[in-house]
């Protein structure tokens, strides 16, 4: 997994490329938890690179989401593949953390 | 096509990618692939991360896989281990409707695995968890 972070306008825009499975999702949340304690609120995580999340992946996206949440900030997700999207919706996830088409579409909403 | 292949390690997390690839050209070589072939996975990611968190307290165990296609139709895993009792179908699901406030981090691995697999079967004989996971071809 490789993240790439680039501090936008509105938002930390974090792309993510590769696989979020038990091995590489704590460095996910680890990194994330660094850019909140850095004093960043608002997140794009752009997916379109990420060819599989596991449950882990999505426990590691959750953490940050409550993290966020406690702050006052927002984490969305962009640009999801079908196969990730569908484990999003199983889950119930898609419910909870917004999922958007684009990072452009994502960044309109903050 | 007859096929059956195994694959033994050390429970740890380390040892994860070796188990995926493992499982990945087993399962290219029965014929699945995209989506399917992610389903596996997935569903084999989720039971060994399990067995790698909570089959042996003391640490220091192993976990075997094995992979069979039974007469061409069924592409059946399964991963045994030596620790604690352990039938992880007995949980209950997570609440997939619950709030980010309210939603429990942890539980989901075992619900992907009864979403995305054809079938799961757990047994433990002579003190061995087997878990059996099929994909019907």
């Amino acid at each position: 997994m490789e993240l790439n972070v680039k501090n936008e306008e509105k938002a930390v825009l974090v792309c993510v490329t590769g696989r979020m499975d038990a091995t590489s999702s704590p460095e996910f949340e680890k990194e994330l938890g660094r850019l909140i304690d850095e004093g960043n609120a608002n997140f794009v995580i752009d997916l379109a690179g990420l060819d599989y999340i596991s449950s882990s992946g999505l426990r590691s996206v959750l953490v940050t989401a409550k993290k966020l949440k406690g702050k006052n900030g927002q984490i969305l997700l962009a640009s999801l593949q079908a196969v990730v999207k569908e484990v999003f919706e199983i889950s119930g996830f898609s419910t909870i953390i917004p999922i958007h088409e684009s990072v452009e579409e994502a960044m309109t909403v903050l | 096509m007859h096929f059956m292949k195994s694959l033994e390690l050390t429970a740890i997390i380390e040892n994860l990618d070796q188990f995926i690839s493992f499982v990945h050209a087993c399962s290219e070589e029965c014929g699945f692939e995209g989506k399917r072939a992610m389903a596996i996975e997935l569903a084999v990611e989720e039971a060994l991360v399990n067995i790698f968190s909570y089959a042996y307290p003391e640490g220091g165990g192993q976990v075997k896989m094995c992979c069979t296609l039974n007469n061409g139709k069924e592409f059946v895993i399964e991963i045994s281990d030596e620790g604690i009792p352990f039938d992880v179908l007995s949980r209950s699901d997570p609440d997939t409707t619950a709030d980010i406030g309210d939603r429990a981090i942890g539980g989901l691995g075992i619900f992907f695995i009864k979403k995305v697999a054809d079938d799961v079967r757990y047994s433990r004989n002579n003190d061995i968890n087997i878990l059996t996971i099929v994909f019907l071809v």
